[in-house]
């Protein structure tokens, strides 16, 4: 298969997903097969494009012009290829556990269910491959609009409430401030929204006033990376049901808008125009902020689900403080934060998913002593805990040691210790889990039975269980990680020796 | 001063009659008093357009005496050989009117009396589909006064509001 | 596809296009009144515009081949200044095919409702002013006579005022509206005559290019600028352009549905054509833009449309009410793209314009729909309707969507298109204040389609059910032609730039 088929497949395969879903619905075995079957082939695709992206080479597919200038096209470069890779690769985990959680819980519309993630996932791999500003917004409204239904699944008031929140939020955000933010850069690039690598405004002569107004209204505007205060609409999502949460902050939602955000910063800006920009400190300053106060907010909550999410909201702005470093070491951690924390989070999500299922206990003081009874899942748990933490040998070390670089090379002098405080604060509300699960002091009641007879399904321990190992391979893996994602770094003695500029 | 208002009469006129005829029918609430103004507002444009068309010492625009055509063959290829005339003279070019430039007496203006007609006649059929709507809206109301309907329309929407929510609260019970 | 049909059709049909369009519906109109029975004046009306849909393309290709770019029409051989002219140019042209199209597509879903909504010795009757209403539209649309207009122009109106009306049958509401609506745009078609006739004083000429021609010699001549102010004023009521609007949220509510359908997407729509012919054809845009400085009077009254409208649609209950003022908002930012006086704002106006056709067409078929089988409006009476009409509400939906602006359908691109417009005037807070009401906008038809998709109905035990097929074709066509417009909107793009391109060639308007 030429490079252009294997991205149109890319695409078209969501859909026949989709379709085939929709078709088996009421065979549920059948149903969950298609999903899988599916799943696979689409993560063997991505592969395969990976491997020509790993080589050099920069699959591109153009489809047409909307209007004129405005194409639909799709190139993949390393970051996008590592994006669509997280994105497949964790679905077919994410499926797998969603069969397991949605029959244990006997949860209802299981078809629109599995249907709206075929679309999401569409969304999200629009997004990994897109080659301009003007594919990557469509698919990324496609996202917004494709998790919708799977946010208000439950259909109950609380539901109702979170998914409006989260809609209007998200399209709040998008049409109020990501798309002015667009139609502004077409202006100023003469008439032009394509990814390009050095930046597409480099050359464009935006006053630092301009591109100052230009990168706010690009980070508030893209909601779905979730920095302050446009936040909320994360844990307002938590009403969906657990694999729509791991969903939602690993693999598609929030990733989707980390990533358009270190697309813009690398893409669009350009490693010397966002260095020029004075507006990079006040992000810089806001995601250290979201990183703090979201891990304090996460101390308060008992309810699991909400601690997570609050952690979530921390954990991205890592990425957008290492997008807002403006040099390849900082571009590089936020990268490999986008696949650790992902490979970690979900882990977490997945693990209060199974416990939910097998008790219906959803806070944290419920779960003394609950690792007696479920210890696999709960070693999930602190594996992931310890990921999202920093402590070698698990993922998430990585990151945080090249932020903690690029803010020295910067000669940035807050940065480092605001990821340190970070880090505490993720052993505070992080580590007692597990612990006193696992380890429950003495004299602590009894958890409450399992709800369910065998307690948490097979598929729903597996499945973190998968995620958690992830998390020490992707450690051991960072380094060919880092040199298959260099060329997209903006570092220029990387991208030549690459072999040419994509 | 005095000659300021002489000079420009007509436009006076117009403009006090077409803002009393505005007038009616902003400020009446019965409908036919309404359509009343509105009418007196149509009117006064006719007026308006036909004061335009006079032109100074000027009589009404029909050729005669002199100026009538010579030739007064029965219709058919008369008129097409008038009009083949007519053409030739108009799209000659040259300067001005051709053979308006020949013609003895002075003529007011006839297009804006043509015009007019069809002003008159745009204005009977509103004013007929006005006063239709006032029939059936006596049928339907029972009165023709506008603030009288609104008074109708209120309670109707409330009367129907309340039966709503008994129905609702009903249907919920 | 076009071309074909050019080369089949017969040369007097193609000689004779452009009068034949407005004149077989105008023909059509009082035999549909001594037709004894509904359905037959149903079917000879879809023939009517059908006819007129053909002559559309045919005069559509005619002046996307012709050297010129014009398709002239001497009425009676009277050659111009003297005679009436029709003259067709790649704006009209668009318009013309947006009304006609438009037109066929109401008469052929109009059988269930006008059959649920009108009494049945009244039928014939409607479908005769709707006929006359049809040929008044492509009437103002076509013609190049300044008093031409008007005729067509208060033609249209007055079987729009009787169309209106008929909807006492189902709401006598109808009745004080179409009063109102009467009284309103009788006062704005007269106020556009009193225009003509200061400019007929200052000019002599009747002809909108022969006047375009003759006016810059007459440069401050208080006669051309009162006639100016009265035009503007006069087609603005009829545009429904802010605050002139105050008739069309009642006359939507109230009337039938197909008329609502129908009006929603042409009859303002010719207004608004008629007002950006005077303003860049007639009044070139150097008088209009820069000596006048209308563009900072139109701007502001768009952008309080916008906003000002979208804020009233939000607190309305009743769908038809909702869809009304978002009409007049949806104007307000055809409004906006035509004030700035540019190419780039004009098309994106008229870019705006056809998708709007399209996207309240849908909306209003759909809301038709569901007043056959369900006849409640208001918002609590939608809810639920997803499960019961899942084709219908998916249209809508549809709509919805574009209306909103959402990528992939028609809406966002014509949103795109006028912000980048207004950016390439450095206007950002014009943007700021468009992206604010599309908010709101999402707020409105939020709403709706929650209740439609997420609530359950208000009484489970009323029937309920979809609309019938021959209501479901067009309104489909509609929905599918937002979604394959929203991605591939080369063609309407191409007609709205010629069409601005053309409104602007004030020079080669004359022969």
């Amino acid at each position: 298969m030429t490079p252009d088929m294997m991205i149109a497949a890319v695409l078209i395969l969501p859909l026949l997903i989709a379709a085939g879903i929709a078709a088996t619905g009421w065979l549920p075995n059948l149903r969950e097969g298609v999903t899988f079957v599916g799943a696979g082939l689409l993560f063997a695709i991505v592969i395969m494009l990976s491997l020509q992206v790993a080589a050099g080479g920069r699959p591109e597919l153009y489809i047409g012009e909307a209007a004129p200038g405005l194409e639909f096209a799709f190139k993949l470069e390393p970051l996008g290829a590592l994006f669509a890779l997280v994105a497949s690769g964790l679905w077919i985990v994410n499926s797998l556990y969603s069969v397991g959680y949605m029959r244990g819980n006997r949860e209802r519309n299981q078809t629109r269910f599995y249907i709206c993630f075929a679309f999401a996932i569409l969304g999200a791999m629009g997004v990994a491959m897109s080659a301009n500003l003007f594919t990557l917004f469509v698919f990324y409204e496609v996202l917004t609009l494709s998790t919708y239904p799977l946010v208000a699944h439950k259909g109950d008031a609380a539901a109702q409430r979170g998914g409006r929140i989260y809609l209007l939020t998200l399209l709040g955000t998008s049409i109020g401030l990501f798309l002015p933010a667009v139609m502004w850069t077409w202006v100023l690039a003469g008439h032009n929204l394509d990814f390009v690598q050095g930046g597409l405004l480099a050359h464009a002569h935006v006053s630092p006033a301009v591109a100052s107004a230009l990168l706010i209204l690009f980070a508030f505007g893209i909601g779905k990376a979730a920095l302050m205060p446009v936040h909320f609409w994360l844990p307002n999502a938590m009403v969906a049901p657990t694999p729509v949460s791991a969903l939602l902050h690993a693999v598609a939602v929030v990733k989707a808008g980390v990533f358009t955000i270190m697309k813009v910063s690398i893409f669009i800006f350009g490693p010397d125009l966002l260095d020029a920009t004075p507006g990079r400190e006040f992000v810089m300053w806001v995601a250290c902020f979201t990183m703090i106060v979201g891990s304090l907010i996460a101390l308060t909550k008992d309810n699991l689900k909400a601690r997570l999410a609050y952690s979530t909201i921390a954990q991205l702005s890592y990425i957008v403080a290492g997008a807002m470093l403006a040099n390849s070491s900082g571009f590089l951690g936020g990268s490999l934060q986008i696949a650790a924390h992902a490979a970690g989070k979900m882990t977490l999500f997945m693990c209060a998913g199974a416990i939910y299922v097998a008790t219906g206990a959803t806070n944290i003081s419920d779960m003394k002593g609950l690792g007696r009874k479920m210890p696999l899942v709960f070693i999930a748990f602190l594996i992931g805990s310890l990921s999202i933490i920093g402590i070698p040998p698990l993922a998430g070390a990585w990151p945080k040691y090249e932020l903690m670089q690029g803010a020295i090379d910067r000669g940035n002098a807050y940065l480092p210790i605001v990821l340190i405080v970070s880090s505490l604060l993720n052993i505070a509300y992080l580590l007692p889990i597990p612990f006193l699960a696992l380890m429950p002091p003495p004299g602590t009641k009894e958890p409450k039975p399992f709800k369910r007879p065998d307690g948490a399904p097979m598929p729903t321990v597996l499945a973190p269980l998968i995620t958690a190992l992830l998390c020490l391979i992707l450690f051991f893996a960072v380094g060919p990680v880092s040199d298959f994602l260099a060329p997209s770094m903006g570092d220029r003695a990387a991208a030549v020796a690459a072999g040419g500029l994509p | 001063m005095l000659e300021f208002l002489l000079e420009r009469a007509n436009y006076w006129a117009v403009i006090v009659l077409m803002m009393i005829g505005l007038y009616i029918t902003f400020a009446s609430q019965n409908l036919i008093k309404r359509m009343v103004g509105l009418g007196l507002f149509q009117t006064t444009i006719c007026f308006f357009y036909v004061t335009l068309g006079k032109v100074a010492g000027g009589t009404a625009p029909i050729l005669f005496g002199p100026d009538a055509p010579e030739h007064h063959a029965p219709a058919g290829e008369a008129a097409g050989d008038a009009h083949a005339a007519l053409d030739t003279v108009l799209t000659a070019g040259g300067e001005a009117h051709g053979r308006y430039a020949e013609l003895v007496h002075t003529y007011s203006n006839p297009l804006p009396h043509v015009l007019m007609l069809t002003a008159i006649v745009v204005g009977v059929a509103t004013l007929s589909v006005g006063l239709a709507l006032v029939v059936r809206i006596r049928e339907a109301y029972g009165t023709i006064e506008s603030d009288e309907i609104r008074g109708i329309d209120l309670e109707t929407a409330l009367a129907q509001h309340a039966e709503e929510e008994k129905a609702a609260s009903e249907a919920a019970a | 596809m076009i071309e074909a049909l050019y080369t089949a059709a017969p040369a007097w049909a193609i000689q004779h296009a452009a009068p034949l369009l407005v004149m077989v519906p105008l023909f059509l109109a009082p035999m549909l009144a001594l037709v004894p029975s509904g359905r037959i004046a149903w079917l000879i009306s879809i023939i009517g515009t059908t006819i007129s849909f053909l002559f559309a393309l045919i005069l559509l290709y005619l002046v996307q081949t012709s050297p010129v770019g014009v398709v002239d029409y001497e009425i009676g051989r009277w050659p111009v200044p003297i005679g009436i002219e029709y003259r067709v140019d790649a704006l009209n042209a668009m318009i013309l095919l947006v009304v006609t199209s438009i037109g066929l597509l109401a008469s052929v879903f109009s059988w269930p409702t006008v059959a649920a909504e009108i009494r049945k010795e009244k039928r014939p009757f409607f479908y005769s002013a709707f006929m006359v209403c049809f040929a008044g539209l492509n009437g103002v649309t076509i013609t190049g006579d300044a008093f031409n207009l008007f005729v067509f122009l208060e033609i249209s109106s007055i079987s729009t005022y009787v169309l209106v009306s008929l909807g006492a049958g189902r709401d006598r509401r109808a009745l004080p509206a179409a009063f109102n609506y009467l009284i309103m745009g009788t006062i704005g078609a007269s106020f556009y005559i009193i225009g003509i006739g200061f400019l007929y004083a200052a000019t002599g000429t009747l002809n909108m290019g022969d006047i375009a021609s003759k006016l810059p010699e007459l440069a401050g001549n208080r006669s051309v600028l009162a006639g100016f102010a009265f035009i503007l004023v006069g087609l603005g009521l009829k545009a429904a352009m802010w605050p002139l609007h105050q008739w069309l949220p009642d006359a939507y509510s109230y009337s039938p549905s197909f008329v609502t359908m129908f009006l929603s997407a042409t009859a303002t729509k010719v207004a608004l054509y008629a007002l950006i012919r005077f303003l860049f054809t007639v009044f070139q845009p150097q008088f209009a833009f820069e000596q006048t400085a209308f563009g900072m009077l139109l701007m502001p009254l768009g952008i309080a449309a916008m906003v000002v409208c979208s804020f009233q649609a939000v607190f309305q209950t009743d769908v038809r009410r909702t869809l009304a003022y978002s009409s007049v908002a949806q104007v307000g930012y055809m409004i906006l793209g035509v004030s700035l006086g540019t190419t780039a704002g004009l098309s994106a106006g008229l870019f705006h314009l056809l998708n709007h056709a399209m996207m309240k067409g849908a909306l209003f078929m759909a809301v038709a729909g569901v007043v056959l089988s369900y006849q409640g409006t208001t918002i609590r009476d939608f809810a639920g309707l997803g499960r019961s009409a899942p084709w219908t509400m998916t249209a809508f939906a549809i709509a919805a969507l574009s209306l909103i602006g959402v990528p992939l359908t028609a809406g966002f691109q014509s949103k795109l298109q006028l912000g980048f417009a207004l950016f390439d005037q450095g206007l950002w807070w014009a943007v700021a204040l468009v992206v604010f009401s599309s908010f709101l906008a999402v707020i409105y038809m939020g709403r709706i389609l929650e209740a439609v998709f997420f609530k359950p109905p208000l009484n489970p035990r009323k029937a309920r059910k979809e609309a019938p097929v021959i209501l479901l074709v067009p309104l489909w066509i509609l929905a599918l032609a937002n979604i394959y417009f929203g991605i591939a909107a080369k063609f309407p793009l191409d007609l709205a730039r010629s069409a601005a391109a053309a409104a602007f060639g004030g020079e080669a308007f004359l022969k």
